[in-house]
């Protein structure tokens, strides 16, 4: 049973994270595309949950926990790089 | 009725996740750009968790007395606990590297840390 409403959604959230990659193609500085790249993890596991509600499966959602937790560290270590080493 | 709340739910989630990105391509510099990606899309993820434990716990007492939607609904809460507990510290951890890289804020009138980095 594919619930509508969530695929949808599903559909809207990606239209935003297309909107976020064009920050990370065309973004002036480093910082800039960081950003743009954190917006996108946020989005993506946005869509997983809504993936996981509209196909009734609980794996997708526990794809988005591990998702969710790396990317923070992904952001973490790249933060931690650009303000110049392991400070 | 539980249809219209799922709804509505799903509608502020998603147009706080689009004005996220609309606000990532609109504002002058770094710091604004995290300021409106960070608080948009932790909050549109909010209310897109709350719709789906909402359709979860319908599921679960008016559809079918299966566990799996309990799963699906507490496993939604583990995603947002994480993201509301890991997003603001990810964005202050990007903001400071930005500025100690040397970036200036855009058309600052005053600016505490000029000269201390």
């Amino acid at each position: 049973m594919i619930a509508p409403e969530f695929f949808y959604a599903a559909v809207i959230v990606m239209i935003g994270a297309f909107l976020a990659l064009l920050r990370v193609f065309f973004g002036p500085s480093v910082p800039d595309r960081v950003v743009g790249v954190d917006t996108l993890n946020t989005l993506i596991v946005a869509g997983m949950v809504l993936l996981g509600a509209a196909y009734d499966r609980t794996i997708y959602i526990d794809i988005a926990i591990v998702y969710a937790l790396l990317s923070y560290v992904g952001t973490l270590a790249i933060a931690k790089y650009l303000q110049g080493g392991l400070r | 009725m539980i249809e219209w709340i799922i709804g509505i739910f799903l509608a502020i989630g998603v147009f706080f996740n689009l004005l996220a990105s609309v606000g990532i391509l609109r504002f002058p510099d770094v710091y604004t750009r995290i300021h409106a990606a960070t608080k948009c899309t932790t909050f549109g993820t909010i209310f897109i968790v709350l719709a789906t434990v909402t359709y979860s716990v319908y599921s679960y007492y008016w559809i079918q007395k299966d566990p799996a939607w309990i799963t699906i609904g507490i496993h939604s809460a583990l995603v947002v606990i994480f993201l509301v507990l890991t997003n603001p510290v990810g964005a202050h951890a990007i903001g400071r590297a930005a500025r100690k890289s040397g970036i200036a804020p855009y058309g600052a009138v005053i600016d505490e840390l000029e000269g201390k980095l």
